[in-house]
């Protein structure tokens, strides 16, 4: 089921914007403004759903929310850009899917600087003027350099599942036994309490390290996902980070006292330790206090290592801060699941 | 007294906020006894025997089993009791043989003890075959013998029992209460609660229980003699008739 998510998710969670719906008011309806819109309407981001005359309609697509952005082209645009050598177009966004407009608009922006370069790569071609010098802005993408976007969300996904199968396995493993009722036997017998959380703990810290290798696997084979660090960092990483996250399961199976009790916790906790651990939204946009939660969600620490190792390949050194926090969780939550579980109330 | 006690309550209490579950009980087990501990559901049987297995604090009252005292030595005293539950107990996604070897385990049992008593007690339960069977695939009764069993594994000097024959047929009953005799006859104390009276008539002395106190307390014998009655059931009827608490 994990291994379905891994595959499945990052195609779906994806922040590239495609298919933005466009409407153009063309007031000019001139060469210059014909090309724009062929160059709009080629592109794979757009699709061009109007073509009209007046704003007015088009705001009505807008309100309507069958379309994210207006390209206003005034009147005389083409006349002003050829006399005046500058000429304004608006950019109407309809901010209620903000992220698909605001880049949208960015992608639009970018196809009209695009369409301005050409034309004046016209005008250069003309003899007699001297070249003008053309500002080029080139951008370089350290670590990503395609800006392929699953290289960035993979690595969080799998962290995520392995997060899943470690705090919600062992969160509803002691709580099962205490709804059969086994649990009385274990507590009537002299077995120490670290022994018991122990024994608890190993089976799952197994089967994560297990899932966490075939995700790796399965990343690879799928999206030619490669580590760049070393896997002994990661697992190594892994393993400490698993510790912590089984230890938050246990804590909260010895508060519950039944199977539906806990899976409600458990997924409570899981909703607010991915959505503020950077997977999916940028750690530093948050409010400030959302930051500040974010330094105690031990997923945010593991999502940070995953991509450091994995796309920048950095080494255990230069995770030494996150082992250092990653340590402390697990000490403390395992600490606190063990005092709180007691064997005699 | 001549026989050295297993069990000795004194004023053994527990609350639960207002409500007194176990009210203020004394009494002595000796060693090797069958002791039954009879009441109606609600009396606080069951409460009684969590405490002095360890599985419960008792808010006030001491008591000392199989020779160690429950407040401070709690966890020596488990090592030297066993436990059967009203529910049962062992692990049902666990094979027999897994099972006991997973409790042997607990115990300290060293894998070349585990082996002849996982042999001896598969052949005394005529579980022979069935070693390698999902406990949860055998029948109730079974199970409570293998739970008893188990809880045997580690040779306790006193073993708990909590409603072992609930739910169980007559036959398998009968063969219960042979393994009963069989470890009482090896010394071990025996600690049973029942709601079944001609189970009582088994016990060597029996208690009843009625609001979380103990009402009467001696042989079977003595009981029905002393109510001027038939059976160990009238006895139980008309004494539980008093309980004024609700179940």
């Amino acid at each position: 089921m994990p291994m379905v998510q891994l595959l499945i998710l990052p195609l779906a969670a994806d922040y590239e914007v495609r298919n933005v719906r466009i409407t153009v008011v063309d007031q000019d309806h001139s060469t210059y403004t014909r090309q724009l819109v062929d160059k709009i309407s080629a592109s794979a981001y757009f699709d061009l759903i109007h073509y009209g005359n007046s704003y007015e309609e088009a705001l009505q697509f807008i309100e309507e929310d069958k379309a994210e952005l207006i390209l206003n082209i005034p009147p005389l645009f083409e006349k002003q850009l050829l006399t005046e050598n500058t000429a304004s177009l608006f950019i109407a966004v309809n901010a209620i899917n903000g992220v698909k407009a605001n880049l949208g608009g960015v992608y639009l922006r970018n196809i009209i600087s695009d369409f301005n370069q050409d034309i004046r790569m016209d005008w250069i071609q003309s003899p007699g003027f001297s070249p003008r010098p053309i500002i080029q802005i080139s951008a370089l993408n350290w670590f990503n350099p395609l800006l392929n976007y699953q290289y960035f969300m993979v690595p969080g996904i799998l962290v995520i599942l392995v997060t899943m199968v470690g705090a919600f396995l062992s969160a509803l493993n002691i709580v099962k036994e205490k709804e059969v009722g086994t649990i009385e036997q274990i507590n009537v017998t002299p077995i120490r309490k670290h022994q018991f959380i122990l024994g608890k703990l190993i089976p799952f810290w197994i089967l994560g390290l297990i899932v966490l290798g075939i995700g790796m696997v399965l990343s690879w084979l799928f999206y030619g996902i490669v580590s760049e660090g070393s896997l002994g960092t990661v697992f190594t990483f892994a393993a400490l980070y698993l510790l912590a996250v089984l230890g938050l399961g246990l804590l909260v199976s010895t508060y519950s006292q039944t199977q539906q009790q806990s899976m409600l916790i458990s997924f409570f906790f899981m909703m607010i330790f991915v959505l503020l651990s950077g997977l999916y939204t940028a750690i530093e946009s948050m409010p400030m206090w959302a930051q500040i939660f974010a330094r105690f969600n031990p997923v945010t620490y593991f999502i940070e290592v995953m991509r450091m190792v994995v796309l920048r390949g950095s080494s255990l050194f230069d995770i030494r801060y996150h082992i250092l926090v990653v340590t402390l969780f697990a000490i403390v939550l395992n600490g606190w699941a063990i005092l709180n579980y007691k064997k005699r109330v | 007294m001549n026989f050295p006690l297993s069990i000795e309550s004194i004023n053994l209490t527990k609350r639960f906020g207002d409500f007194t579950a176990v009210d203020s009980i004394s009494f002595q087990v000796k060693k090797g006894e069958i002791f039954g501990f009879l009441g109606a559901n609600g009396a606080g049987k069951t409460t009684a025997m969590r405490m002095l297995s360890g599985l419960s604090k008792p808010t006030s009252g001491s008591a000392v089993v199989a020779g160690y005292n429950l407040e401070f030595q709690s966890e020596k005293i488990k090592q030297n009791i066993g436990y059967m539950s009203q529910k049962f107990s062992l692990y049902e996604d666990l094979k027999v043989k897994e099972n006991i070897r997973f409790y042997g385990g607990i115990y300290g049992l060293t894998d070349q003890q585990i082996k002849e008593k996982s042999e001896f007690m598969l052949h005394q339960l005529n579980l022979g075959g069935s070693a390698n069977t999902m406990v949860r695939s055998l029948p109730l009764g079974w199970r409570q013998k293998l739970a008893f069993s188990v809880a045997m594994l580690h040779d306790p000097s006193v073993i708990f029992l909590d409603e072992p024959t609930g739910g169980v047929d007559p036959v398998t009953r009968r063969e219960f209460w042979q393994l009963i005799y069989s470890a009482a006859d090896r010394g071990t104390t025996v600690f049973v609660t029942t709601h079944y009276m001609d189970e009582a008539e088994y016990c060597d002395r029996v208690s009843i229980m009625v609001d979380g106190r103990i009402e009467a307390l001696d042989t079977p014998v003595n009981l029905v003699n002393t109510y001027k009655v038939k059976t160990m059931a009238d006895v139980f009827v008309k004494l539980a008739r008093k309980a004024t608490r609700g179940e």
